[in-house]
């Protein structure tokens, strides 16, 4: 499979890790005509420690904040070079909410027509588990950790599709590595848009960062969305739609009592604030409903 | 050979158009900004064809530049001051990833306190960066360093980035005449972009990372291609000369009036011009000058040889190290074994230095005055 999609077996991930599971993924839409352009991040601290790669594609490596405009760069030398080709930027959720937001924000409204793909693992992994602007409500980071007068994580997470979207990027969807047809098929969309820029935002859940067993990734990522903790969806052309599957949602708490860095919320003192985040998907599902 | 009255900023325009970069990033600020409104006005009227890409920062021209010339093509931008502190760190990944960028930077002091004005404080902070800085007296010699730049830069025993760099309003905001070279001999002299450029069947991983058994290894490679810097720096210089009939010393270290010379004074950048007026107007004889054309790759030896046989030096430099001193002057004082170093710091954030200045400067070489002096 590795030599196939352009991601070599090989990388020093965790195990148990969603992003190398994304990334073959990716890939094997994106095939072979393919330029990644990482942040610095874990999946690029896994794949590219030389003089060994796991990139079967072209790949490069700048610093942090900077993915989508070197990306940007690529792209309008592959248009005088005469080649196409996809041109794909990686980072994780630091490196697109917070530290590269400036530099994507550019790329989109420019219209580089580059995919950006950030790969949310809700916080700061590669540096030890510190609090970014898309850890959610609630949970332990190294940087947000529950005490006395703390409930961990006290803001809500940066809605940054809807800020993409701001942008009238032509294609912008959410995607989990549990629904992987789903993931692929928005991939294929995003790099249908030739021209312009797309935007995918891969919820990767993190056994590390998340604290559970390394053999539940796939299964949290499900749960995510059966919760609605991680709504699936698409604004193609400014048109939201819900993707599938939908379904009836389980109560958030199914969801949060399985993993580590959600435990002090079961604590009694802390009920409250399990309903406070039931209120608010209930409230983003409608919000999104409503848009639809 | 057209000669024209060009704005400093506009000579360099003109020279980039001719070495023709596929890509072009930039983000304005003062006093750069007269390059890319000249580079704005020649894409708009078709008369250069190139991507242009107006980024949103500093920060992201100069990745843009890392993903263009990562993929294949040549690249430029301009900057100064903040704009070339903002992107900092991305001129190491440049380096380090060995693309042979060019930027023209066009000297401005660092705020705080902001300071639109000239000295070299932007780009002495990039001293170790990895980039080959060429220090320019005349827009004539912007306008030719440009296209030496991009011969050095992308010569396989160098790769590096260049930065050309020129003083802020002094040079790119005076006209001057400036002969342009003609199109023809500018490809003659620099061939189109021959580099390694992507290859969909053959990819290769850019950027990786090294831990500590590697590294080093790195930055010894850069270090060595900075060494051999030199002597391509040097051919360039005389093949431009050959073709265009103009040279700017040996390309690394210019002289001037050092036949009978028993001081120099040793400087950069437009200060030179200054110099060489005086000291031919007064008809001095006793005192040279020593242009340091090439801050890195430092012409260690070059410089040695100039002032060997000399009684005392002086260093004007518009830069200080804080708690230092002159950042250049100390270099020199390494290479010196017995003549004095009188250091003199002056013209920062624009502050003139004028005729009377320089006297008194010649004045305290002769007297072999030691000591930082405040111009």
């Amino acid at each position: 499979m590795g030599v196939k999609c352009g991601f070599y077996q090989g990388a020093t991930n965790c195990c148990g890790c969603p992003e190398t599971i994304a990334i073959r993924n990716i890939l094997e839409v994106a095939g072979k005509n393919t330029v990644v352009v990482n942040a610095t991040s874990c999946l690029e601290i896994v794949s590219s420690q030389y003089p060994h790669t796991s990139w079967g594609v072209n790949y490069i490596h700048g610093a942090f904040e900077n993915a989508s405009a070197i990306a940007s760069g690529v792209t309008l030398a592959l248009e005088k070079l005469g080649k196409k080709g996809n041109v794909i930027a990686i980072a994780g959720d630091g490196g697109t909410l917070d530290i590269g937001l400036q530099a994507l924000s550019g790329t989109l409204e420019r219209g580089d027509k580059i995919c950006f793909i950030c790969m949310d693992n809700n916080a700061y992994m590669n540096t030890g588990i510190q609090r970014s602007s898309a850890t959610p409500f609630g949970a332990w980071t190294t940087t947000s950790p529950p005490g006395k007068f703390s409930i961990g994580e006290e803001k809500w997470k940066k809605p940054i599709v809807e800020i993409v979207a701001a942008h009238r990027t032509p294609y912008v969807a959410t995607a989990s590595i549990g629904f992987i047809p789903d993931l692929k098929e928005k991939v294929k969309k995003a790099l249908e848009k030739k021209n312009q820029p797309s935007f995918i935002h891969v919820e990767c859940p993190c056994p590390l960062g998340w604290k559970f067993n390394p053999s539940k990734t796939i299964e949290i990522a499900k749960l995510a969305v059966k919760t609605g903790m991680w709504i699936l969806y698409e604004i193609h052309n400014g048109k939201l739609n819900i993707s599938k599957p939908a379904g009836k949602r389980k109560p958030v708490e199914e969801y949060l009592k399985t993993q580590g860095r959600f435990a002090h919320l079961f604590k009694p003192r802390n009920k409250h604030i399990i309903k406070k985040i039931q209120t608010h998907v209930d409230d983003e599902w409608e919000r999104l409903l409503e848009n639809q | 050979m057209v000669r024209k009255v060009l704005e400093g900023s506009h000579a360099i325009a003109e020279a980039v158009k001719l070495c023709n970069p596929d890509v072009v990033a930039a983000y304005p600020i003062t006093p750069q900004t007269h390059i890319i409104e000249r580079i704005s006005e020649m894409v708009a009227d078709g008369e250069f064809k190139t991507e242009f890409s107006r980024a949103e920062s500093e920060h992201s021209a100069m990745s843009i530049c890392l993903g263009a010339q990562a993929a294949g093509v040549r690249t430029f931008t301009s900057s100064a001051s903040q704009g070339i502190a903002l992107m900092h760190e991305v001129l190491y990944n440049v380096s380090g990833m060995r693309l042979p960028v060019v930027m023209a930077v066009v000297n401005r002091s660092l705020s705080s306190p902001l300071n639109i004005w000239c000295d070299w404080s932007d780009t002495f902070a990039e001293r170790d960066s990895g980039w080959i800085q060429l220090y320019c007296e005349s827009s004539q010699e912007a306008f030719d360093t440009i296209i030496q730049a991009y011969k050095i830069a992308e010569n396989e025993k160098v790769s590096l980035p260049v930065m050309v760099c020129i003083d802020g309003f002094i040079l790119s905001h005076v006209y001057e005449p400036v002969n342009i070279a003609d199109k023809k001999l500018v490809r003659k002299f620099l061939p189109k972009y021959s580099g390694r450029k992507m290859d969909f069947d053959k990819p290769v991983t850019q950027g990786a990372w090294a831990g500590p058994d590697h590294f080093q290894e790195f930055k010894q490679a850069q270090h060595e291609a900075m060494r051999n810097s030199k002597d391509v720096i040097r051919e360039a210089n005389s093949e431009f000369k050959k073709i265009f009939g103009r040279g700017y010393g040996n390309g690394l270290v210019e002289t001037y009036n050092m036949e009978s010379a028993e001081h120099a004074i040793i400087t950069m950048g437009s200060l030179c011009g200054t110099v060489k007026h005086i000291l031919r107007e007064k008809r001095i004889k006793d005192i040279g000058l020593i242009k340091v054309k090439s801050f890195r790759p430092f012409p260690i030896g070059l410089v040695k040889n100039s002032i060997k046989d000399l009684k005392s030096i002086g260093v004007l430099e518009k830069d200080i190290s804080l708690g230092l001193g002159g950042a250049l002057c100390y270099e020199i004082r390494g290479l010196t074994r017995k003549q004095a170093v009188s250091s003199f710091v002056g013209g920062l954030g624009g502050r003139d230095v004028k005729i009377e200045d320089f006297m008194r400067m010649f004045d305290d070489i002769r007297e072999e005055r030691r000591g930082l002096v405040w111009v």
